[in-house]
Parts: C-alpha cells; structure tokens; sequence
C-alpha cells in the first residue's frame, strides 16, 4: 500500500514536471516570436512561472509522503488535510484584497480630481478601472472562494483535497492569471468587455485552472465519508460549474495572430450585449454571491455553533437562486436597442430574484437563533452577520432598480455604482473578513486571533466608509439622473450634460473618503492577521469564544449537570 | 422526487445544476440570432475604415467604455439630448459592442460631426482647455505616438472571419487606405471614400508630420459615430419595427 502510494506521489512529480517545461516552452516560444513588448513581457511572465513551479516541484521530489503539505489538521481515517494551497490562497486573498481597494480609492480620487491622472497613460482611469475591478472581484473575491472553498470541502466531506499537486497548481496558475491580466490591463491589453477585460491567452489559461479546480473539487466530494454533500458545497460546485460555463461563452474570440495579444469577440452589436450582460450579472450572480453564500453555510453555524437554522429553505434558496439568477441580464440593457421581450423577461426575473435572495439571508441569519447574544460579544460574527444584512438590503435595491420606470432613472448614474458597493464591500468583502478571521487561527494552528479588539476597530472603521460611500452615490446618481431629464417652462432641456458633472463634485469627495476608511480597515485586519500567524501573545484571550482556536486547540464545550 | 439523490450522488448533483444554469440564457440569447427582427433594416451601414477601425481599437484599449456610453435610450430626455435613438444595426459592425453601462461623460453614439476635428485634436490633448469643468483625464501622448498599423490587414481579416463584410479588395488596401484618411483631396482618399462613404477625411493642424498617429485613428473613430444611417430617410414604422 504504502510503496503505491510512493510511486503514484512519484508519477505525479513527473507529470507535474513535465506540464512545467511544457509551458516554459510555450512562455519561451511566445517571447521569442511576438512583435509585441506586451506580449514579450507576458511570454516571460510563464516561462517564469514554470521555472518556479518546477523548483517547488524539484524542491519535494523524494519526500513520498504527504510530510511537506501537511496541515494542522486531520481527516476522519487519520491521513492529514491539504491546507498548504489555502495559506496561500488567504495570504493571495489579503495581498490583492489591499491592492484592489488601494486601487479603487485612486478612482475614486482621479474622478473628484482629475489632474491625478497626470496625463499619463498607465494610471488613466480607463485602464486603472478594469484594475480595480478585477482585482477586487477575481483576484480578492477569487483567492477567498479558493481558500473557502478548499477548507470546507475538505471538511465537511471528511476527505483530504483530491490531487498531490493540483490543488497547488489552482492556487498558484490562479496567481499567474490575475499577474497577466492585471499587468495587461495598465499596458493596454484588453477586451473591452466589462468584467471580462483579459485578452484570449490569459483567458485560455483561466480556463485550464478553471477546469483543474472544478476536477479537484469534484475529486473531494467524490472520495467522501460522509453520505450526504453538505450545502456550502452544493453553491461551491454551482458558482464553480456556472463561471465556467459563462467564461467559455462570453470569451468566444479570435485572436489576430498567435504571438499578438488583440483579439476579436466573435460577437457583435446587440448579441454582444445580451452575451456580455448574461455573463456580467452572473459573474456577481454566482462569483460574488453563490460562492460566498457558501461561504455563510459553513462561516456562520461554525462560529455561532448552532445548525443552519433551516435545511428546507437552503433547498429551496439553492435551486431557486441558481434557476433565477441566470435570467436577470437583461435589467443592464432597458430602454435600448435589445428587443422588448428580452427586457420584460429580464426585469420580470429580476422581481422573482429577491424571494430567494432574502429566504437565504432569512436563512443565514436566523441561524443565530438563540445565539444573538454573540452579535454583542464576538465582532467576528457580527462582521458575518452584518454581511448577510447588507446581502439582503443589496439584493432588495437590484430587483427595485431592474423595474423599467426606476431604471430609467438609475441606469448609467452612480446610483448604480452606490448599489454594487454595498453589495461588493458590505456583503462579499465582509462576509470574506469574518472567514478570514475564523480561517487564520484554524490553518496555523493557534488558540485565537492576536486580538479581537483590533476586528472590532476594523468593523467599525469599514462600516462607516461602507455608509459614507453608498450614501453619497445615491444622491449624486439620483440627482444627476434627475438633471438630465429636468426641462425649464419652456420645454427645454434644463441643464447641460457639464452642468451634471460640476454637480457631483462634493459627493465623489465624501466617496473617496469613505473608500479611504475602508482601506484602512483593510490595513488593520493584516496587521492583525500578520500578529496572529507570527504566533504573537494573544491580546484577549478570555475575551475570544472557543471556536477562535485551531479544532485542536479547542477547549471542550462544558456540558453542565443540575 | 427526494432531494437525497442530489446530495447522494456528485454527478447527478453537477448535471442537475448544468441544467437548471442554461435554460435561462438559452431562452434569452439564442433566438437573437434567428429571430430576424433583432436587427433592423437600415441603409447606410457599412464596415469601419482600416483608420476608424484602428481608433476603435484604441478606444476600447483606453477603456474608454468605463465612462461613455455609445447607447442612447427611447427616452425623450435622452432623445432631446444626443439625437434618434440608438439601433440594433448600428453597432451590428461592432466587436465587441461598446454600449457601455456609465455615463461619468456624455453619451457618444452620435457624437461624429459634432465637433470639429481640430475641436478633438485640442480636447484630447487636454480637455479642461475647452470645457473647464470636465474630469476626464487627458491623452496628451496618443498625438504623440504614432499608430502600430503593421498588421490591420490581418485585423480587418479577423473581423471578417467574425462576421463583418470586408471584401478581398478592401483588405488589400487597408494599409493604402489606411493612410489615405489623413490626406485630403488626394486620389487614395477619393479612392478610400468610394470604398467607404461617409468616411471623414481628417483636416486639422496636424503636428506629427506624414506618420499617422493614434490621435488620427481616434479622431476618425469619434468622427464616424452615428454617422452611417441616414435617420432623415429611416421609417421607424416601417416593416423592420419590433
């Protein structure tokens, strides 16, 4: 059994080897050939990537054994769990998290004042934008459903990550992924599809990643000891199986030449639209809500220790929201040039979509049952909690704003923008802090987080730029929406479309504010987290509840007798 | 029947979900492609000059997108301020479409003839020079930089494979006419606009001398914009009317 497995670890090295000279090869060949600086650039970026996964590979071969991956904990037939990807995916997690929101508020600021663009083509807004949003949604967002996703089907399925090196490569080609399209968006490489901006070879890249991370998953859940599949995974496995499925089809191009990095999507016009919007609500569909749904089916019963407060409900939640969502795209697409019809079914599907979105954050946060007392005490649930309420103010506001009467007014103004950041930074980045602070203490293995004082501080700190932010962006969009379409006594247009702009300036100051707070909130959540896996002293200890520990650091529930 | 099956089994899980994930988008997106009243009938449209087509390229490439809509709306308002609503055939040319889904500036969909060209040429270079309250950033260096034009040849046969109408002829003199847009009441430009009317043969102080720059492909990128269709004779009555 043992030799087996010995040569199977083996085998596995040289298949893992040889995938690395493979795209070395390509990466090399790449460089040599293109007439392109980018693409000259970007060929090096693999052909580096190989070198370093063909040290790490060269750097294990002859230890056959899990000894160099192990992790802190242990699955149900003893063999360990494969945490090592996931400390790098929540330090991945951490790092672009930073650079995102860092990234954001310079938007934020070049639009309040636009000299901070200095006329220089690598930080003008239109390539710094792309940026912003791709490193908040996929490098951010992207590494905490990786993380997320890795621990909890590990151990809600009793089974150690499927893959010796897979799991590595998910994490790390993951990596090299968010470096080409991000170092290509500031260099001018992009498709000009929003939220879809990497160009056809980062793309063909994501989907070989994309396509190992799904296999892993499935490899997981198939070698389980438990009979049922837990429901995290059922919204793991469909945000895993949907982005594929949405990547593939939205990213249909074809490129100019092999070695060039510009590309043509095979649609046009109106099949664009529909294409592109089918793929951009349901990036925030099932990238930024079904996977972190998952992540409060396993973050939330964990931390407050009490079961989900309804197994019916997250039946019904589940294949409602993965039936719905997929229909909502055409509320980005009132009032223009798509037929009629496509508009009522997508506005229609829109209304539909808040029964499901607030039966899971009815689910999510009766879950506390009993338990409410911990919102007071533990800010680390109260960062999960809150989370699930700004899900279900967000998921209220986005069916109200796909009524065409409404849209008409919100359409193109930064109402629209004021919406995506309560949901983007009150529900997928909260809800990702809380899982951050439960996931550091349990991989490294320590009794708590350095100090829960610095998460309430980061709570707070957050939760007023959150306000600041969305509260600015309903006024300014709401007014601007209403100046355009104002008309004086005589029937005309009221203001010029520049009258519109000057009026915004005050909120994108608020705005930028706001954005600042929350990047320093960000700063000290990785001061804290940076103190934790340092092994620091705890802070407050007896303040910490017992699930703040590594599960073998645990104390015991005290079960008491009368 | 029970849920258990699902939970049970990760294959019937999977194929459960793949089911439930694409009846939506396959009622939405496919009948675009059939259902021939998508796109309407109009005169006019014709594919980008080899230059225009360069612009557009620039454009998306400054994601431009990100704050200019090229969508104008059935709204009066909208109507009032930019001009006849936007058709499905005019962006039926366009890959990837540019619609947009931000207006942070106003709406570009019928901006071409506007503004003059030497107007672009000045508000690129520095936009708070003619509208002092204006946040969009500059693009001071696209004058500057002379336009990467070694493969639009191998573009436009690209865009064709994709769907867009370049003839053999119009390939083999993209470069030719590329450069004839910048060269006014010359034969190539009288040449180029028999391939393409309405193409807008660029006339302003230029600076960079015989090379074309990006600023030239942008400008006749802006210049053509809801240009095409001629909307004094479009019937939106007519038979083509969803």
């Amino acid at each position: 059994m043992a030799a087996k497995q010995t040569e199977w670890s083996a085998f596995s090295d040289v298949i893992a080897a040889a995938a690395a000279v493979v795209l070395l090869v390509i990466g090399l060949a790449i460089a040599g050939l293109t007439k392109e600086p980018v693409m000259a650039f970007h060929g090096l970026l693999f052909a580096a990537g190989a070198v370093l996964a063909g040290i790490g590979i060269l750097w294990t071969f002859g230890h056959h054994n899990d000894q160099p991956l192990v992790g802190a904990d242990t699955t149900s037939d003893g063999t360990h769990y494969q945490d090592g990807p996931i400390k790098v995916a929540t330090l991945a997690a951490l790092f672009w998290g930073l650079a995102g929101f860092l990234v954001g508020d310079i938007l934020a600021w070049q639009l309040a004042i636009p000299a901070l663009n200095f006329d220089l083509p690598w930080i003008s807004f239109g390539r710094l934008r792309p940026l912003h949003t791709s490193a908040v949604i996929f490098a951010f967002g992207g590494n905490v459903l990786l993380a997320t996703s890795f621990y909890v089907v590990q151990r809600t399925c009793h089974a150690r990550l499927a893959g010796r090196w897979s799991p590595w490569f998910v994490v790390w080609g993951y990596q090299l992924f968010i470096a080409i399209a991000g170092t290509g968006y500031l260099l001018g490489v992009t498709q000009g599809k929003e939220y879809a901006e990497p160009e056809w070879y980062a793309d063909l890249w994501l989907t070989i990643v994309w396509v190992v991370y799904l296999l892993v998953f499935l490899g997981t859940l198939i070698r389980r000891k438990e009979p049922h599949i837990y429901v995290a995974n059922w919204f793991y496995l469909a945000f895993i199986v949907t982005v594929a499925m949405l990547h593939l089809v939205n990213n249909a191009t074809i490129p100019v030449s092999l070695v060039g990095s510009k590309s043509y999507i095979v649609y046009a016009g109106v099949q664009d639209a529909m294409t592109q919007w089918w793929y951009g609500h349901n990036a925030v569909g099932f990238f930024l809500t079904a996977g972190f749904l998952g992540i409060m089916y396993y973050f939330i019963p964990k931390r407050v220790e009490r079961p989900v407060y309804s197994y019916r409900l997250s039946i019904v939640h589940f294949w409602t929201l993965i039936f719905l969502y997929i229909w909502a795209g055409p509320h980005h697409l009132h009032y223009t040039a798509l037929p009629e019809w496509a508009q009522t079914l997508g506005m229609a599907f829109s209304i539909m979509l808040w029964m499901p979105s607030w039966g899971g954050m009815i689910n999510g946060l009766m879950t506390l049952a009993g338990a409410w007392d911990k919102l007071r005490t533990d800010p680390v649930v109260r960062l999960l909690v809150v989370s699930v309420a700004f899900y279900g103010m967000s998921t209220f506001e986005g069916p109200l704003m796909s009524i065409k009467a409404v849209n008409s007014l919100s359409h193109y103004t930064d109402w629209t923008i004021g919406h995506v950041h309560s949901g983007a930074l009150g529900w997928v980045a909260m809800v990702s802090f809380g899982a951050i602070y439960c996931l550091v203490p349990w991989l490294w293995n320590r009794k708590g987080l350095y100090s829960l004082k610095l998460v309430e501080w980061h709570f707070w700190i957050s939760t007023i730029g959150i306000l600041l932010y969305i509260t600015a962006m309903w006024v300014s969009g709401i007014t601007q929406g209403l100046m355009w379409r104002a008309y004086d006594k005589l029937g005309f247009l009221q203001y010029s479309f520049i009258e519109t702009v000057e009026a915004m300036k005050p909120y994108y100051v608020i705005r930028a504010i706001g954005g600042l707070l929350f990047v320093a909130g960000s700063l000290i959540m990785i001061y804290n987290v940076w103190r934790t896996i340092r092994g620091d002293a705890m802070q407050d200890a007896e303040d910490q509840p017992r699930v703040a520990a590594a599960p073998a650091l645990r104390l015991q529930p005290v079960i008491q007798v009368k | 029947m029970s849920h258990e099956r699902f939970e049970r089994n990760s294959f019937i899980l999977l194929i459960g979900i793949l089911i439930v994930v694409s009846i939506g988008g396959l009622v939405q997106i496919a009948p675009l492609f059939w259902v021939d009243s998508t796109i309407e009938k109009v005169k006019g449209m014709r594919p980008y000059t080899p230059l225009e087509q360069a612009g557009r390229d620039i454009y998306v490439r400054e994601g431009c997108y990100g704050c200019h809509s090229q969508m104008i709306r059935t709204l009066r308002d909208e109507v009032e301020r930019y001009g006849h609503y936007s058709l499905a055939a005019e962006s039926m040319y366009d890959h990837p479409f540019q619609w947009g889904s931000k207006r942070t500036g106003p709406d570009l969909a019928r901006v071409g003839g506007r503004y003059s060209d030497q107007w672009h040429a000045d508000h690129f270079n520095n936009p708070r020079a003619l509208v002092p309250e204006s946040i969009m950033p500059g693009y001071p260096w696209l004058n500057a930089t002379p336009l990467v034009s070694g493969n639009i040849a191998d573009r436009l046969k690209t865009l064709r494979i994709v769907g867009v109408p370049y003839t053999d002829d119009m390939i083999a003199k993209a470069d030719t006419d590329l450069k004839a847009q910048i060269d006014p009441d010359s034969r190539p430009a009288r040449e180029m606009l028999a391939r393409y009317p309405k193409a807008k043969v660029l006339r302003y102080e230029r600076t960079a001398g015989a090379a074309v720059t990006e600023l030239d492909a942008l400008i006749a990128y802006m210049q053509i914009l809801g240009q095409m269709v001629d909307f004094a004779t479009f019937d939106a009555a007519g038979p083509n009317l969803r």
